[in-house]
């Protein structure tokens, strides 16, 4: 029997980046506001403090910081007619638990996505004609233009404090910048990062084919920063140990180094830890909910009522928690029917090793956001006509780091062991590089999240389905972008390179990214998405889904910056609409 | 070591909350979640630092592996990270002893792993099926490899072969043309080779990368904190010697 909680004016469901934002925000408009998290604290001096946190093996290796799959995992295959089986150890992606979420383990790479990838949909059946859509691609436009996020976007990157050049300030394009980019209001609040040898490389080859390369945006500190909260963050020390770990030097933006020292010093906020959701409840009509139903670590159930329900957790458990509380109609692959679950989509990558003789490249320095990259084959920037495929992605060297369990090239032709492959890994580690690809994927009516009817997680309930994989149109566009890299790579003038095709169906085991998109989109039809342009459910207007769950299809750019936006949308939306008059906002 | 897990945290934290005035609000009934409100729970000497490989017993040295598994294990990481005019390979490098103390703990087990059944073959592209954690898929392959060369008839054991037919049995597991009684042999040979990259690169605390000798056949200098002096030194070798996460031997009195 549950313990039922005094009421609270909103309950956030999750506490990362869309569940500290979401709480600062509201608790300024003046609400009590309590966030749940399964997972436990997490701070800086004591889960990754400098003097332990560059441990490859423990963070990435043995997922110190990631979701543990055997408390909740996925099913995944490859289309409907193969039976899913559990991913049973993380590969693919890597899902965060824990406060901050996998906010605290990204990159930094902070984008915002074109204004035509917004009306995806319509700008490509303008520009290409119906013919140019395969009739299985579901892509939608997603009610919400570039323009209308612009002011998101900006509060965003200040309260994150990215180093970048600006491409296009008010329609005026700026050298050195990303001369593709929507218009901006102002420069990026810090200027770029400093740059290693090989994206200089990667700049000067690019350069000499006709591009115009620029700084990855990043939310790696390039000085130090105080953000519009009063938050101090250090200058990133490019210890190379960022993507897929936590930085121990306050550079990395996340939810504990830009909001947590405000948010949890207010009298209106409580966390509670250890505490993860299992139900939204709904009222006998179906169409408000009422409260949620939460488990602590000993398996005690409470019931916390709240008036307004903010589901912040990370895009699968957004859906899954969707699906099974029963809140909007499940999608169905054959009908086309039903909207949770629709839509589900990830990124597509690829890469080109670079094999130098006569350059040092001390490739182990580096930052999660830290290179030199091109846009001219992303989105709609250049003509598909008779190329077979829509969308692209950025192509570009990101030098991450070159931690060495991880990243020890060697040129091909190579034993896979030995002495020969000993030899040449020591030959090579210092003197390689990679031209990474990055591209988008465009939703699929077999591309979808639903629950499975077979395995269960601790709490007995179904785990989710994952059904997908790449389609004709991504490993079109995916060749197409990986043949520009290697030419790019040949005009770097290496001894060598070494071509990396992303090759048939999507594999669960290596590692790409942790960009999953999709399940809960938004639009502007009931019937066609789950939530509306302010990220409200349909069907239940007090409670709204964030994050990358409501992207119709998954653009080719790293997701956090445009899930930052949409949140600031909302919770505008939310402040100055909905709380002075509760019901549909669209 | 599960730093971030509620279990390993919880109680101890809570007590210590109570000392500690408007951080922790007692909720009642919520005994075994945390509650936090009013400032960062932030606490000095808290740190969550990784705990040292453990001595194992006098006699073998492994706390995991039986005296025939640990021979298996020293002469197969010798083939794959050989010691050579490079230096030292795996063996040297301790990789056996790191193998050893992983499969020993929670790694071993498989403790984070989803390992609820029904169990499938399933396509490549599904990944890792089988109900063995990495201590039974060891412990099973490494017996039917041996049955499997005693069976051969050229020696007894894998150990006791030759270096070139060691070899040619390490091609064999690597390409599924093994044929073992019931273990995996393409699965085996990828985990083999995966902790042994491990031990010869993860950091010396460990038990492996023995006087970080992986890292300075490559040139990694390590658990380094600041490399921003050198981000635009462009072309330069870098100039320092690798730290691991205890230090450099010469900082330690003794």
């Amino acid at each position: 029997m549950a313990q039922r909680l005094p009421p609270v004016d909103a309950v956030v469901i999750g506490f990362g980046w869309t569940g500290a934002i979401m709480a600062q925000e509201l608790t300024d408009a003046g609400l009590n506001v309590l966030a749940l998290e399964r997972g436990a604290w997490r701070d800086t001096p004591t889960d990754f403090a400098p003097t332990f946190a560059q441990d490859e093996l423990r963070y990435y290796f043995r997922h110190a910081l990631f979701e543990k799959l055997a408390h909740e995992t996925l099913t995944i295959r490859n289309n409907p007619g193969q039976t899913a089986l559990p991913m049973r150890r993380l590969g693919s992606f890597l899902p965060g638990t824990n406060v901050g979420g996998a906010g605290v383990h990204w990159n930094g790479q902070t984008w915002r996505f074109l204004p035509s990838d917004f009306v995806a949909r319509s700008h490509n059946l303008q520009r290409y004609g119906a013919s140019a859509l395969p009739a299985d691609m579901t892509i939608q436009d997603w009610g919400v233009t570039y323009d209308e996020l612009e002011p998101h976007y900006d509060r965003f990157e200040y309260l994150c404090g990215i180093s970048g050049k600006a491409g296009n300030l008010n329609g005026a394009i700026q050298e050195g910048g990303n001369p593709f980019e929507g218009p901006r209001k102002r420069e990026y609040p810090n200027p770029p990062m400093a740059m290693t040898l090989p994206p200089t490389l990667f700049a000067e080859a690019a350069r000499s084919l006709g591009y115009h390369p620029f700084p990855q945006p990043s939310a790696n500190m390039s000085r130090a920063y105080t953000n519009p909260l009063g938050v101090q963050l250090g200058p990133c020390t490019y210890c190379g140990f960022c993507e897929k770990f936590a930085c121990g030097n306050y550079s990395k933006a996340s939810a504990q180094t830009t909001i947590l020292p405000v948010l949890m010093r207010k009298p209106n906020f409580t966390l509670r830890t250890e505490s993860e959701v299992i139900k939204i409840n709904l009222d006998s009509t179906g169409k408000r909910a009422v409260s949620v139903s939460y488990v602590d670590a000993s398996g005690k159930e409470y019931e916390q009522p709240a008036d307004l329900i903010l589901l912040t957790a990370y895009i699968l458990h957004n859906v899954r928690l969707l699906l099974v509380s029963g809140i909007g109609k499940p999608y169905d692959p054959v009908s086309g029917q039903g909207v949770i679950g629709k839509n589900y989509a990830y990124q597509i990558t690829s890469s080109v090793n670079v094999f130098y003789d006569d350059k040092i490249l001390n490739p182990f320095i580096g930052a999660g956001a830290h290179g030199m990259l091109v846009d001219e084959f992303n989105g709609d920037n250049f003509d598909h006509s008779g190329l077979g495929f829509i969308g692209g992605g950025f192509i570009g060297i990101v030098q991450t780091g070159a931690r060495p369990i991880e990243t020890h090239p060697v040129p091909d032709g190579t034993p896979h062991w030995g002495s020969a492959w000993k030899k040449a890994v020591a030959q090579n580690y210092l003197k390689s590089t990679s031209v990474a690809t990055h591209g988008a994927v465009m939703s699929h009516r077999t591309n979808y999240l639903d629950l499975d009817p077979t395995y269960r997680d601790v709490y007995g309930r179904p785990l989710m389905r994952m059904t997908f994989d790449f389609t004709d149109n991504e490993h079109r566009m995916s060749d197409y972008l990986t043949d520009k890299a290697a030419e790019i790579a040949r005009a770097m003038k290496p001894r060598e390179i070494k071509v990396n095709k992303r090759k048939g169906s999507w594999d669960v085991v290596p590692y790409q990214t942790t960009h999953n998109t999709g399940g809960a989109i938004m639009g502007t039809d009931p019937a066609t998405s789950a939530v509306n342009r302010y990220l409200q459910s349909w069907d239940v207007p007090n409670l709204f889904v964030f994050g990358a769950s409501a992207f119709p299809q998954n653009p080719g750019y790293n997701p956090t910056g445009t899930v930052g936006a949409l949140t600031y949308w909302a919770a505008e939306a939310i402040r100055t609409r909905y709380l002075k008059a509760p019901g549909p906002l669209a | 070591m599960k730093p971030t897990d509620p279990e390993s945290r919880g109680p101890a934290l809570t007590r210590r909350r109570l000392l500690t005035a408007g951080v922790i609000v007692p909720v009642t009934g919520a005994a075994a979640a945390r509650v936090i409100q009013g400032d960062m729970p932030w606490q000095e000497s808290e740190a969550a630092a990784p705990p040292a490989a453990t001595h194992g017993p006098a006699q073998s040295g492994y706390l995991f592996f039986a005296a025939a598994e640990g021979v298996f294990v020293e002469a197969a990481v010798a083939r794959l990270i050989p010691k050579d005019d490079l230096g030292a390979g795996a063996l040297e490098a301790g990789v056996p002893t790191f193998i050893d103390r992983q499969l020993a703990g929670d790694y071993g087990r498989g403790q984070d792993w989803y390992m609820q059944g029904p169990w499938g073959e399933g396509e490549p592209t599904q990944g890792y099926q089988t109900r063995l954690t990495p201590a039974s898929l060891y412990r099973i392959a490494i017996r039917e490899i041996d049955d499997a060369v005693n069976k051969e008839g050229r020696a007894g054991t894998f150990a006791k072969l030759g270096a070139d037919d060691q070899d040619r049995w390490l091609k064999q597991l690597e390409e599924g043309k093994a044929q073992l009684a019931t273990a995996d042999a393409k699965s085996f040979f990828q985990m083999l080779m995966q902790n042994t990259l491990e031990g010869f690169w993860a950091d010396p605390i460990y038990g492996g990368n023995k006087d970080m000798v992986g890292w300075k056949l490559i040139g990694f200098p390590g658990a380094r904190y600041d490399h921003s002096p050198f981000v635009t030194k462009h072309n330069q070798r870098y100039p320092l010697p690798p730290v691991a996460i205890s230090g450099r031997p010469e900082w330690s009195k003794g």
